[in-house]
């Protein structure tokens, strides 16, 4: 590495890792925000399962406060993995992919900044939108603080989990469905400590411990997950 | 004798249990341009997404400036620019908004020089028209203004010249004979007749084997 | 990637002239005999030992047999994952072909493995619970983890080009390898929240020799016949992606 300092004047480094980043989240950004129904999309699929579970099952309104935890987040986390075949798959068929992965730039910052955007155009506006399921499913008033801050912390997790699954199989025509199987059972240690955050919130227990833990997953997330995304992306690509 | 800029050594594919090229090995210098030519389906696109390093189902060593390609990857994508079959345009950004992102994934281009780019393709005007509404042929020039605006030493270039008028292809080789005399050196693919002096050819169908 | 050849050169060469599949293929077909024989004679003396000779469980009698089946295959469902895992990981680092055709070989195996020990699991909880699906801890993190198998297997069919889905895959039985720990905490977590002071399957309170030895016999047996298939998989897979070498043709003319 030291070579390559010195044979490369300090001019053709280029702009900094900050800048790197910042200019891929703001084009992340501006490109979620030019399709715009695929940003509503996930929100509405969000409501509508919240709506099938009282619909069949029943709208007593104690049973469903006991289910309500597990439900909102069930809900969540199918919505977030809804939304995540798309993630690199415009980019992967107009070959923008590509450009990215060719570019001296750490691909680690590109993809980080990529799954940061998802979970701000999903994520986000998922767990802005969770009290009102929770009043739907007659969830007590006392687990709203909860279900927000467990989803928070849990959904980002839940983003960069999903994006490798959409990084192996960006290239596979039947990408869809291939990817719940892959990603869904490493959803469950999210969608247990999530959901038990929220349970506690609702029995009044401490909330701290949930919450270190959904924390400490999402801290090895955002560390091992791009990697993980960047050699899938890499594979896709090459293959 | 240029300096050795890229080396391919015993290079062997094989694709859908066809062998593509087996035993490939050259050499190419400063200033020198390459034409890989041959059939459809010979493997000129998988050789050069090999040779940008985008492809890794092969077997054999590729040397960038004498160092075997492993060790300098970093390097290699800073002398780079690759032009695929994909045009890496976003249909929904401006063409100044994709250029500003090659920018920001490249180093040492300033950003004023993409209007002086999208002058020079010809798209003085469409600055600020999203992608999706320029036609084929503008939609890929968009890609091709990166070949004003890089600093980049080596162009892989996959078939510059489709959706591209005569004079624009002109202009192009013009570029390219451009390049190759400062010292940068050019592989391409293309169905046109090129007209440009010191053009060497690799002829992947020779290699293929046909038995 | 940039790592993988740097890596190459401090490796030395015979690492890669021993996993090259032809040498493989030889060294499997002197070993095998062996691992048969001795798989056989594992399998059946411990089957006969665990039936006929264990004395029977106080508490459940003779249905707590099923061990002899549940625990050894439920134990090798989960090495045979780091196995792929690790396989994969050398594959994807080293380039090394056999290393795939391992990983290839061992998930149809530790999913069977799984469903096996789910299987046995649900039939021992017949007499034992009364039903036979109880969310006990184990039996849920041996059913994830039969998912992570299927999905490492649906991953593997989709991609046709076979070194792309080695490499594929072996990312995914890397991530599922970290989180595995992690999966299996939360479930064992989620388990005592919501089912306390459940009988625990194998979780017995200081087993009598008599009794486990015969279930160490079983394990080792076990491990014998995985060694046995994953062999005859992995053979089978060398030929099938070395169909064209000559020394695979020479093979095939000489029969």
């Amino acid at each position: 590495m030291s070579k390559m300092a010195t044979n490369e004047p300090a001019r053709r480094r280029g702009p900094s890792a900050v800048g790197v980043f910042r200019a891929a989240l703001k084009r992340d950004l501006l490109l979620a925000f030019r399709s715009k129904s695929d940003l509503v999309n996930p929100l509405i699929f969000f409501l509508m399962v919240a709506t099938l579970f009282p619909l069949g099952v029943s709208p007593e309104p104690g049973f469903l406060a006991l289910l309500a935890p597990g439900l909102v987040w069930v809900a969540a986390l199918l919505a977030t993995l809804l939304s995540m075949d798309s993630l690199f798959r415009a980019d992967f068929e107009d070959g923008t992919l590509e450009q990215a992965l060719l570019s001296p730039q750490p691909l680690i910052l590109i993809v980080l900044a990529r799954v940061l955007a998802h979970w701000i155009m999903t994520g986000l506006p998922l767990t802005l939108m969770a009290p009102l399921l929770g009043l739907m499913l007659f969830l007590p008033a006392d687990g709203m603080g909860g279900l927000m801050l467990s989803l928070l912390l849990g959904t980002p997790t839940l983003s960069l989990i999903g994006a490798i699954g959409a990084a192996l199989t960006v290239g596979l025509r039947k990408g869809g469905v291939l990817i719940s199987l892959l990603v869904l059972p490493l959803y469950i240690p999210v969608l247990i400590f999530g959901s038990g955050a929220v349970q506690a919130a609702v029995t009044g227990l401490p909330l701290a411990g949930y919450l270190a833990l959904l924390g400490a997953m999402l801290a090895l997330g955002v560390v091992l997950a791009p990697l993980a995304i960047g050699a899938a992306l890499r594979i896709s690509v090459s293959g | 004798m240029p300096e050795s800029v890229l080396k391919v050594e015993n290079l062997y594919c094989e694709r859908d249990e066809r062998v593509l090229f087996d035993g490939l090995s050259f050499e190419l210098g400063a200033g020198e341009v390459l034409q890989i030519e041959g059939q459809n389906g010979s493997g000129k696109t998988t050789l050069l997404r090999i040779l940008s390093g985008l492809s890794r189902n092969y077997e054999g060593e590729l040397f960038w400036r004498g160092e075997p390609m492993a060790d300098v990857v970093d390097e290699y994508r800073q002398a780079l620019l690759y032009f695929g079959h994909l045009a890496g345009v976003k249909a929904t950004l401006t063409p100044q908004e994709n250029l500003g992102w090659y920018a920001a994934l490249q180093p040492g281009i300033d950003s004023a020089s993409i209007d002086t780019a999208l002058q020079q393709v010809g798209l003085a005007g469409y600055e600020d028209v999203p992608c999706h509404m320029l036609s084929a042929g503008q939609h890929r020039r968009v890609s091709l203004a990166r070949l004003y605006l890089s600093q980049a030493n080596l162009w892989i270039l996959d078939e510059p010249f489709t959706a591209i008028d005569k004079k624009g292809v002109a202009q192009k080789e013009q570029l390219i004979l451009r390049h190759a005399a400062a010292g940068g050196t050019v592989i391409l693919t293309t169905h046109h007749e090129l007209q440009l002096d010191g053009l060497r050819r690799l002829n992947l169908d020779q290699l293929a084997g046909t038995s | 990637m940039a790592k993988n050849k740097t890596e190459k050169n401090w490796m030395p060469r015979w690492f890669y002239q021993l996993a090259s599949p032809r040498w493989c293929y030889d060294i499997t077909g002197k070993l095998l005999p062996a691992f048969s024989v001795l798989a056989l004679l594992l399998l059946l003396g411990g089957t006969v030992w665990a039936l006929l000779f264990a004395p029977a469980d106080y508490q459940q009698g003779n249905s707590f047999r099923i061990i002899y089946i549940h625990v050894p295959s439920a134990i090798l469902a989960q090495s045979c994952y780091m196995m792929m895992a690790l396989a994969g990981a050398i594959g994807l680092i080293w380039k090394m072909k056999v290393a795939d055709m391992v990983a290839k070989a061992c998930a149809p195996l530790g999913a069977s493995l799984a469903l096996l020990a789910l299987a046995t699991g649900a039939i021992w909880g017949k007499p034992t619970w009364g039903s036979w699906w109880v969310w006990d801890a184990r039996l849920t993190s041996m059913l994830i983890l039969l998912f992570l198998y299927l999905g490492v297997m649906a991953l593997h069919s989709a991609i046709e080009n076979d070194s792309t889905a080695a490499q594929s895959t072996a990312v995914l039985a890397l991530v599922g390898l970290v989180n595995i720990p992690i999966i299996k905490y939360s479930v064992e977590w989620w388990n005592t929240l919501h089912q306390p002071a459940t009988f625990k399957l194998t979780e017995k309170p200081a087993m009598p020799a008599e009794m486990w030895l015969p279930l160490l016999v079983m394990l080792v047996g076990f491990y014998c016949f995985f060694a046995v298939s994953l062999m005859l998989r992995l053979r089978h897979e060398i030929l099938r992606r070395e169909r064209r070498s000559s020394w695979v043709q020479a093979l095939v003319e000489s029969r």
